[in-house]
C-alpha cells in the first residue's frame, strides 16, 4: 500500500539545514496497523506530513497504492488527499462553527457529494463511532474524547486507503485513549490500513507492528503481539 | 454560487463578529452613501439650472440684420437692411429640417419709455409682434383666455395676450382683464388672454411681455413687409448649430450681402449655449463619481483589512480543510464570496439611505417651495445599477489579496498554529 525508498528532507534554519530524515526505507502492506514511535525530534512528525502529503521530500521515492507521489501542484495534492488519505490530528482539529456531522461530511462536499447522500454517510459514519445522538452538536459542545470519535468518523468518511494519526491519544487521558484505540483497532479489523504516531509505549502495544525512529533513521521495526485496548475500557 | 453549505458559511463567518462586520460595512456603507448623495446634488443643480432654460426649445437661433462691413454688387459698405416676411418662405423652401421658423418684430426693450397705457395707469413692456407658434419656442402657459391663432393672424386683429407681470401693473386686483383694451403706443388692442412663462430665465421681465399678431403689428406699426429678427427651431434629429450657417448665407443671398461679410447678420446659437450648460454638469458627474469612489476606496481597504484578519484568524481551519483535500480555488472562491457579499449588503445599505435622504430632500424642497437653482434631486436606475457594479468590482479587488494570502498559507504551517 505504501512504499517509501530512501527518503530525505532536510529543513533550512537560517543559515545551518538540520537534516531531520535520513535515508528512510520503509512498506506498509494493506490492512496494517503501524505505530510510529520515536523522541521528539527523531523525524515522526516529518514523515508523517510527507506520508500525508502536506510536506515534500527533497529526494526518495514515495508510492501510494501504486501511485507515485512527486511534484505535486496544490491542487492535485488536495485531490489525493481527499481521495487517499484520512487525517486524525493530537488536537481533534475540528471546525468548531460547524456541528458534529457537518464535520463529517466535510471531506464528501469536497468531493462534491450530493447533499443528501453526504449527510446519510455522515451519519453512517457518525453511528459508527457511537455519536449519532450527537449529530447536531457543535464540537465546542462535546468531550475531548467525542471529538476524537468525529474527527475519526471524518477522516473515515470518505473512505480512505489509509489513515493517518498524529498522536491520536496525546490529548487525551488514558481511559478515553483505551476507548479511541478501541475504535482505531476495529476500524483496522474491518481492513482499513492505518498508520499511528506515537510516544506513548502502551498505545504503540495496541498496534500490530512498531517502526522505532531515531534521529532521522529507522533503528527498529518489529512486528508485536497486539493488546486489545477492549479490556481496558 | 447557489450553494447552500457555502452561503451558510459565509453567513456564519460574517456574524460571528457582528461588530467587526458592521464597522467593516459602515466604510463601504459611506462611501456609497457620499456617491449616490453627491450625484443627486448634482442632478438636483442640474434640474434647476435647466429650468431655467424652461421648456424654451433649446434647439433654437435667433437671427437679426445689422449694417454691411463690405460692399457688394454695387451696394455700398455700410447700408442697413431688413429680413422680409418673404425671406421665411425662402428659408422653408432652401433649408430642410427646419420645425418652426418665427419672423418676430418688436416694441420697447429694457429700460425702455412708457409705452402702454391702461386707463390713468402706464408702463413699459415688450412687445412682440409674432405667429402662433412661438408658443411652441418660447413656452409659456395660458393662464385665462386664449393664445393668437391665425384668424388673428389673417384677419390682422388687433388683440394681444399679456403677462401676469403686465396684469399686475396695469389691472386693479380683481378686475377683469379679458375684453378689455389696452392702449399700446396709441393703438387699441383688446386683452384675449394671459399668460405665465415656467422659465425663471427671464425672471420678472418675461412675465411683463405682450404678444399681438404679426400681421397686426405690422400694420398698426408701420413695419409693412420687414422683420425685426426671426426665432429659428430645428427638428429633434438635427443640430441648429450645423444648419445656422445655410440659413445665413440664405439670407445673404436674398439681401444681396457680401458671402464674406460675417458681420451683416448677427445671431445667437442657444444649442450651443446649451451644450455648453451640458457639459458643465458632464465634469459636474466627473467629480461626484471621482470623489464618491475615493471614499468608497477607504470603504474597501477597510474590508480588504478585515478579510486579512479573517484569513489570518482562520489559518487554522484552512489548513484542515486543505488536508481534508478542499482544493485552493474553492478556499479563494470562499473568500472572495465572502468580501463581495459583505461590500454588496453594505452598499446596498448605503444606496438605501442615500435614498432616504434624497427622499428626505426632496419632500422638504416641496414644503418650502422652491429654490434657486436647485430642483428634485435624484439618481436614476442606472446609477443605482452602475453604483452596484462597482461595489461588485471592488468587493473582488478587496477580496483578491486576502484569498491568494489564504491559498498561500501551506496546511502544514497552518496545522502548526497553535
Amino acid at each position: 500500500m505504501i512504499e517509501i525508498k530512501d527518503l530525505h528532507k532536510s529543513y533550512k534554519m537560517g543559515s545551518n539545514s538540520l537534516h531531520v530524515l535520513k535515508g528512510i526505507n520503509f512498506k506498509v502492506e494493506e490492512g496494517e496497523l503501524v505505530a510510529i514511535m520515536g523522541s521528539s525530534g527523531s523525524g515522526k512528525s516529518t514523515l508523517l506530513n510527507i506520508l500525508g502529503m502536506l510536506d515534500g521530500a527533497d529526494s526518495g521515492e514515495y508510492t501510494l497504492d501504486n501511485v507515485p507521489i512527486k511534484n505535486l501542484s496544490e491542487t492535485k495534492a488536495a485531490q489525493y488527499r481527499n481521495k487517499f488519505l484520512g487525517f486524525i490530528f493530537q488536537s481533534f482539529n475540528l471546525i468548531n462553527y460547524k456541528s458534529a456531522l457537518e464535520n463529517v461530511a466535510l471531506p464528501l462536499y469536497y468531493q462534491k457529494v450530493p447533499r443528501k447522500e453526504r449527510q446519510e454517510k455522515a451519519m453512517k459514519y457518525l453511528d459508527r463511532v457511537g455519536l449519532k445522538p450527537w449529530a447536531a452538536h457543535l464540537p465546542s459542545e462535546l468531550s475531548g474524547g467525542q471529538k476524537q470519535r468525529v474527527a475519526i468518523a471524518r477522516a473515515m468518511a470518505a473512505e480512505p486507503k489509509v489513515l493517518l494519526a498524529d498522536e491520536p491519544t496525546g490529548a487525551l487521558d488514558s481511559k478515553t485513549s483505551y476507548e479511541v484505540m478501541d475504535l482505531i483497532q476495529k476500524i483496522n479489523d474491518d481492513g482499513n490500513t492505518i498508520l499511528v504516531v506515537t510516544h506513548e509505549e502502551d498505545i504503540a502495544h495496541m498496534c500490530k507492528r512498531i517502526v522505532h525512529l531515531k534521529d532521522g533513521v529507522i533503528v527498529e521495526d518489529k512486528k508485536i503481539e497486539q493488546v486489545r485496548a477492549e479490556q481496558y475500557v | 454560487m447557489f450553494n447552500r453549505d457555502r452561503w451558510r458559511e459565509i453567513l456564519e463567518v460574517l456574524t460571528s463578529n457582528v461588530w467587526r462586520t458592521i464597522f467593516t460595512a459602515f466604510g463601504v456603507c459611506w462611501g456609497i452613501f457620499i456617491l449616490i448623495v453627491l450625484l443627486a446634488a448634482g442632478k438636483g443643480l442640474e434640474n434647476g439650472i435647466k429650468q431655467d432654460f424652461g421648456d424654451t426649445a433649446t434647439n433654437t437661433m435667433f437671427m437679426w440684420t445689422r449694417a454691411t462691413t463690405k460692399a457688394y454688387e454695387g451696394l455700398p459698405q455700410g447700408r442697413g437692411f431688413n429680413f422680409k416676411i418673404s425671406d421665411v418662405q425662402a428659408i422653408r423652401d432652401n433649408v430642410p429640417n427646419l420645425r418652426f421658423i418665427s419672423p418676430r418684430n418688436q416694441l420697447g426693450g429694457f429700460g425702455g419709455n412708457n409705452n402702454v397705457v391702461k386707463g390713468i395707469r402706464t408702463g413699459a413692456f415688450n412687445v412682440y409682434g409674432d405667429y402662433p407658434e412661438i408658443i411652441n419656442q418660447d413656452p409659456m402657459a395660458v393662464t385665462s383666455g386664449r393664445f393668437i391663432n391665425y384668424n388673428d393672424i389673417d384677419e390682422k386683429r388687433k388683440v394681444a395676450v399679456i403677462g401676469l407681470g403686465v396684469k399686475n401693473d396695469l389691472y386693479e386686483k380683481d378686475e377683469e382683464v379679458l375684453g378689455s383694451y389696452i392702449k399700446i403706443q396709441g393703438v387699441n388692442f383688446m386683452v384675449i388672454g394671459t399668460y405665465k412663462k415656467n422659465n425663471s430665465g427671464g425672471g420678472e421681465e418675461g412675465q411683463k411681455e405682450i404678444f399681438v399678431p404679426f400681421t397686426a403689428f405690422s400694420q398698426a406699426f408701420n413695419q409693412g413687409e420687414n422683420v425685426g429678427w426671426m426665432a429659428i427651431t430645428a427638428n429633434d434629429g438635427s443640430s441648429i448649430s450645423q444648419l445656422k450657417d445655410k440659413i445665413i448665407d440664405e439670407m445673404k443671398k436674398r439681401h444681396k450681402v457680401h458671402p464674406e461679410d460675417n458681420r451683416a447678420i448677427g445671431y445667437f446659437d442657444l444649442y450651443e449655449q446649451y451644450n455648453r450648460v451640458e457639459s458643465l454638469f458632464g465634469a459636474l458627474k466627473a467629480v461626484a463619481y471621482i470623489v464618491g469612489i475615493m471614499v468608497l476606496l477607504s470603504g474597501i481597504i477597510g474590508v480588504s483589512n478585515i478579510m486579512l484578519i479573517v484569513v489570518k484568524e482562520r489559518t487554522k481551519e484552512i489548513g484542515i480543510r486543505r488536508a481534508l483535500g478542499e482544493q485552493p480555488w474553492s478556499i479563494k472562491k470562499q473568500i472572495l464570496m465572502e468580501s463581495i457579499f459583505l461590500t454588496i449588503i453594505s452598499g446596498m445599505v448605503g444606496i438605501i439611505f442615500g435614498s432616504l435622504v434624497i427622499y428626505g430632500i426632496n419632500s422638504l424642497l416641496d414644503s418650502v417651495g422652491p429654490v434657486d437653482m436647485f430642483m428634485s434631486p435624484s439618481v436614476s436606475v442606472g446609477v443605482v445599477t452602475g453604483a452596484l457594479i462597482i461595489l461588485m468590482v471592488s468587493g473582488l479587488l478587496a477580496g483578491f489579496i486576502p484569498a491568494q494570502s489564504a491559498i498561500r498559507v501551506r496546511p502544514i504551517e497552518a496545522l502548526r498554529t497553535e
